[in-house]
């Protein structure tokens, strides 16, 4: 079943990409029997010759096959049916799984076949479902699940839709084995297969250049955090002898107080893997310095945001640090860290969000936000509460992409709200849909995010951890934010006066298919955080996650979160109640008064709406030094240093004597030449090895 | 049965060589003739060498398939493989039938010629892993040197001359060093059999000049920063089947040669040496990963990966761990694959345009689906994306490296993110983008003979990403017994040294 769980994604994609490269051979039939060029390849002057024929000579198919009015591949329907099918039996397996290993806690470990062994390294692939596990098998499978469904209908005027279902199903593949990992380097597979996919799926219009430009950032970016991984797993085999989970986290508490030798200078050895580890995090769930590729990710088509940016693939980052609670529980210093950047993250990226324009962009800064939120609980060691907040996440984040891209498509691929108003009246369902999400996203008393974002809150205000001031404060201003920033959304999308009265007109409700998955996720919404409540976050917590989360003997966290005075439980309540008053008053009563507040402070207005001006400071200091350089290693080093004085210096000489004696006859002198020289060099060896002999 | 198989295979491509040259009739008909020759007689090869991985036991350490016969006195004609050396062996016979096929129809002039500089080539190759004798290893050596620089200097690009020249220059410079050394392990042992001399333990004096002297040309093969600016501009002029062999076999010589020599036979000096080999090795990975950032010519960008992948692998030889040197080996065979296949891919849209210049392409993909693929897998596959075989060297070679110098491996990890950059930077000018550029108004995509060639690379990549076990456990044997001498051969302060970071 696990089995099936799994690969049943990755079938789809392989039949869907087989379907996509199937069309498209179709469309492009490859050459034909190969003509005889005469001299193609040989010598260099008939090549242009050559070039222009090419070029001419097949006018009729130039015109054809590019603009926007292709027709659908073939098979684009048996394709979606394939990958969405499969999708839901993974979805209905996954949550049988999530009752029996979660409520009857029957751990799964399901070896498969040994990946690779080098010495003493040993590493398998296998299936290891526990409770952490089957939480995210839950999230994962059904967000796809609803994500295939919508697709279905959002990318209905799209000619590659084999290609996309392919890769949608190709990341759920990528995350199922990422979130079923038993050892860190099945784990850095997924990581960086779902960075694959999400890479390809950004990418999905290759036409547009600021997608291929979205799509490399996500990347390198994403790259960047996995140098940090990669480091942290060479560390913790150097340290332990294994990659294994299971064997590292029985070493880990023997590893305290070692120190690990880097660049002269002894680290505690715990505290710097841990470090590393989490930097793969940072750039998976595009934290704070490491967050500018998520944005630009918008560029993908809206339900790959829903899907990847919002409700899985940037949750990785925490469920990876949840999985390795063991190893965090024994480094403070790398929980300060963490509670530090997640709660910089939040704060900062609900600031941005406040100016934004492009409704994917708010969302977009609105999960970063909370993807910060849910670090400070990882940092704080209320990993169950973070898990909480990922799980409602999921279901709200989703909801509010796949409503956007409702949105969108009614307006006809308009992203900007200030084109938009009053759409309430056209696309009521859709309404309803967002200011469900809304609602849960502020944290609404009784929705999803009400239970698990004010859990979080709780837990930062009674931590120890001296940095968990820091979080509670960012964390309660950033829930005032975050109440404003999405409030303004629907105000400015749905509310006040058309801005666009042509598209106004033209606005449509989406059809069924893209409807039903909404409604699943709001219902998601409304109903993920009640049930749930005592097994992430009260006293259900040991009985439900069992050793799949490391609670340290001092870490009485949850304990103490019961025991907050009343007058803290309410405060994030309040905060998004003025939240909602201010966006309120800005854009329903006074619509004058934020274009006003903008004009009189506009350096700060420029300063967010321009994200910190990160983009500009990094390639400023990384981008274009780098590029720099390269130029500079490359004429500088090789080409005048290193040939110059080697060997252009010599074959300049051995050149020279060549062309003038080639002035004297014609053909093949070099041959000759080389011939020569290649007899002079086989005569000095055999001179040489006769004279050694004797 | 007891044929000398391992002889036959070496031998077999020579054999298909003569036929070439027997061949007679009107040009065209001898240009077809002397492809399906060439063709089979890799093939037949091949098969052949398959037959050794059937009946190769993996479980022993020593050379099987071994023949001796006397010769010339001093020397013996003495070969065989063991489990570092196999997977060369194989490596190239699978890789010369796809380089016939590659070259099928571009190439045009001297077809004979052409083939039989290829069938010589393999014969040579083949002989340069599994010689047993250090004359014979020489022979094989510097031999591949000569059919190379045929097939730059005559089917190659405009720049040829200069660019087999400069090939020429550094590996003549590097040969004559080694051939001294050659000379005094002979004087000082009294043999050239390797077998012997992989036992021999030489002085430590000689070790360390010996080694310099084999590095010297080890090292211009490889190539490692700073000799291996000949590298860029050979690939440039060679043609596309020319610059798999190059990239695929040809460096590995390098690689094989630290294994089967420098290490084993001059573990002292290797040891002392380490530091430096470390040094050349994280700067060729930074610096040319940086330098192949700025390229505007297709095949010099790969070809300035290559040296950048190159330095994972010396930097993984000299850690001298059993990760380190099964990821070494695994990382030669897995570049062997993906930048030969790299160069096919550059070399099939050469075949249409005649030009590597990046800028002369973009959006391929609209016309070019499959094609665009085929790239998009090995362009992954050199990024060292996990589940294709370019991760499970990079990482192996990381992993070892990181337990004997953290700084070295944190460096040298840096690669990870660069390759990353130059990769998907070539893949979205050449690839992505909108098709506007009229010469490419009607590409047409891969044909049969294309997919052909790339078929079994592409499952090759996978194959070995997925599940590399089998390869590693070729090697295994031999990579632990070579680990050991060279621990034991280093002695206490290695051994307490490697004890006490396995403690920590």
């Amino acid at each position: 079943m696990y089995q099936a769980i799994v690969f049943l994604p990755l079938l789809g994609a392989i039949l869907a990409g087989l379907i996509a490269l199937a069309g498209a051979r179709a469309r492009f039939p490859g050459e034909g029997p190969p003509a005889y060029v005469p001299g193609a390849g040989g010598h260099h002057s008939h090549h242009h010759g050559d070039n222009h024929a090419e070029a001419h000579h097949d006018p009729a198919q130039g015109h054809d096959d590019h603009g926007h009015h292709e027709p659908a591949a073939a098979g684009s329907r048996t394709a979606e049916l394939i990958t969405t099918t499969l999708l839901f039996i993974s979805m209905i397996l996954s949550w049988i799984s999530f009752v029996q290993v979660g409520f009857d806690g029957h751990d799964v470990h399901v070896p498969i076949f040994t990946w690779m062994t080098a010495g003493d390294l040993k590493v398998d692939w296998a299936l290891q479902v526990d409770t952490l596990t089957a939480v995210m098998l839950v999230v994962v499978t059904s967000v796809s699940a609803v994500v295939h469904l919508y697709s279905i209908g959002y990318m209905e005027e799209d000619p590659y839709r084999p290609r996309f279902f392919a890769y949608l199903s190709l990341f759920t593949f990528a995350m199922l084995m990422l979130v079923t990992s038993d050892n860190l380097v099945q784990l850095f597979f997924g990581w960086e297969g779902v960075g694959l996919a999400s890479y390809l799926l950004i990418g999905f219009w290759y036409q547009k250049p600021e997608a291929n430009a979205a799509a490399i950032k996500a990347f390198v970016v994403n790259r960047i955090g996995d140098f940090g991984f990669a480091l942290g797993i060479f560390a913790v085999f150097m340290l332990t002898g294994s990659v294994d989970f299971g064997t590292v986290f029985n070493d880990a508490p023997s590893l305290v107080g070692k120190t690990l030798p880097l660049f002269g200078w002894q680290f505690d050895a715990l505290t710097l893997t841990c470090l590393l580890l989490f930097m793969g995090a940072m750039g998976k769930s595009a934290q704070f310095l490491l967050h500018t590729w998520l944005p630009d990710a918008m560029e993908g088509p809206t339900p790959v945001s829903a899907l990847i940016h919002a409700a899985t693939m940037v949750t990785a980052g925490v469920f990876m640090v949840a999985r390795l609670s063991p190893l965090f529980e024994l480094a403070p210093h790398a929980q300060t860290f963490v509670i530090f950047i997640g709660a910089t993250t939040c704060m900062f990226a609900a600031t941005i969000g406040l100016v934004q324009n492009d409704i994917k962009r708010i969302i977009a800064y609105s999960t970063c936000s909370q993807l910060g939120y849910m670090f400070v609980a990882m940092g704080v060691g209320a990993y169950s509460v973070g898990m909480f907040h990922l799980f409602t996440h999921a279901f709200f984040k989703a909801l509010l992409f796949l409503g956007a891209g409702s949105v969108i498509h009614a307006m006809h691929h308009e992203q900007d709200i200030r084109n938009m108003g009053g759409l309430k009246d056209r696309i009521p369902f859709t309404y309803a849909v967002m200011v469900v999400g809304t609602l849960a996203l502020t944290g609404f008393p009784l929705t999803a995010g009400y239970f698990s974002k004010d859990a979080i809150i709780e837990a930062a205000f009674v931590s120890n951890n001296w940095m968990a001031l820091y979080g509670y404060l960012c964390t309660t201003v950033a829930a005032l934010l975050t109440s404003f920033y999405s409030w303004r959304l629907i105000f400015k999308t749905f509310h006040g006066e058309p801005h666009d009265p042509h598209h106004y007109r033209e606005a449509h409700e989406s059809p069924y298919v893209m409807l039903i998955p909404l409604a699943f996720l709001a219902l998601g919404s409304i109903g993920a955080g009640f049930p749930f409540k005592d097994i992430f976050a009260g006293h259900g917590v040991e009985g439900f996650f069992r050793a799949s989360l490391t609670f340290g003997k001092d870490n009485h966290i949850l304990e103490e979160m019961h025991h907050v005075p009343l007058s803290i439980g309410v405060i994030p309540t309040i905060m998004m109640v003025i939240g909602f008053l201010i966006a309120w008053q800005f854009y329903i009563r006074r619509p004058d008064l934020p274009v006003e507040l903008a004009r009189t402070h506009d350096v700060l207005y420029r300063f967010l709406l321009n994200k910190w001006y990160f983009d500009e400071i990094y390639d400023a200091i990384f981008v274009r030094p780098v590029k720099r350089l390269g130029y500079l290693l490359w004429k500088g080093g090789d080409g005048w240093l290193i040939d110059g004085f080697g060997p252009d210096g010599v074959s300049a000489r051995v050149i020279d004597v060549t062309r003038n004696v080639m002035r004297l006859q014609t053909g093949y002198l070099y041959h000759y030449a080389f011939a020569m020289l290649i007899g002079a060099a086989i005569f000095i060896t055999w001179f040489m090895f006769s004279a050694g002999m004797r | 049965m007891n044929w000398p198989i391992l002889s036959v295979v070496t031998f077999l491509p020579l054999v298909g060589a003569l036929f070439i040259m027997l061949v007679r009739g009107s040009d065209r008909v001898a240009n077809g003739t002397a492809r399906w020759v060439a063709l089979w007689a890799t093939l037949v090869t091949f098969a052949i060498s398959l037959v050794m991985v059937w009946r190769f036991d993996p479980s022993i350490a020593e050379f099987q398939f071994v023949e001796r016969h006397e010769w010339l006195g001093f020397a013996s004609y003495h070969m065989g493989v063991d489990g570092i050396s196999l997977p060369f062996v194989i490596l190239t016979t699978a890789l010369m039938p796809i380089c016939i096929l590659a070259s099928w129809t571009a190439i045009q002039v001297r077809v004979k010629e052409y083939m039989i500089a290829f069938l010589v080539l393999e014969t040579l190759m083949i002989g340069t892993f599994s010689a047993l004798d250090l004359v014979l290893f020489y022979l094989f050596f510097e031999g591949g040197l000569i059919p190379m620089f045929l097939i730059i200097g005559i089917w190659g690009g405009p720049r040829r001359v200069y660019a087999s020249f400069k090939f020429f220059l550094y590996t003549l410079a590097g040969s004559v060093l080694m051939l001294l050394a050659i000379m005094a392990m002979y004087w000082e042992s009294g043999t050239t059999d390797i077998v012997v001399l992989l036992h021999h333990g030489f002085p430590v004096g000689l070790q360390k000049w010996a080694w310099v002297a084999f590095f010297a040309s080890f090292a211009v093969k490889m190539p490692m920063w700073p000799v291996h600016t000949w590298l860029p501009d050979a690939h440039v002029e060679a043609p596309t089947a020319g610059s798999v062999i190059l990239a695929a076999i040809l460096l590995k010589m390098g690689g094989y040669g630290f294994l089967r020599f420098s290490l084993p036979m001059f573990p002292s000096a290797s040891h002392d040496f380490a530091p430096f080999v470390f040094a050349l090795s994280v700067v060729a990975i930074v610096y040319t990963s940086l330098v192949a950032l700025m390229q505007e010519d297709m095949k010099k960008l790969i070809a300035y990966s290559s040296v950048a992948h190159m330095g994972f692998v010396t930097m993984g030889i000299f850690a001298a761990t059993s990760q380190g040197v099964s990821g070494a080996v695994f990382q030669m065979i897995s570049h062997g694959i993906v930048s030969g296949a790299l160069f096919l891919c550059v070399g099939v849209i050469y075949d249409r345009l005649h030009t590597r210049e990046i800028a002369a392409y973009g959006g391929l993909v609209n016309r070019m689906p499959l094609y665009a693929f085929v790239f998009m897998l090995f362009t992954m596959a050199n990024v060292g994306l996990p589940g294709t075989s370019g991760f499970v060297g990079e990482f192996l070679t990381l992993i070892g490296t990181f337990r004997i110098n953290t700084g070295v491996a944190f460096l040298a990890t840096l690669g990870i993110i660069l390759s990353a950059c130059y990769a998907l930077w070539l893949y979205r000018k050449v690839v992505f983008g909108a098709l506007t550029k009229p010469s490419l108004m009607s590409i047409k995509d891969i044909g049969l003979r294309e997919a052909v060639i790339f078929v079994p690379l592409v499952v090759l990549t996978i194959l070995l990403g997925v599940a590399p076990k089998p390869v590693l456990d070729v090697s295994s044997a031999s990579v632990a017994q070579l680990i050991d001498g060279y621990n034991h051969a280093i002695g206490t302060k290695t051994a307490a040294l490697t004890a006490e970071q396995a403690a920590r």
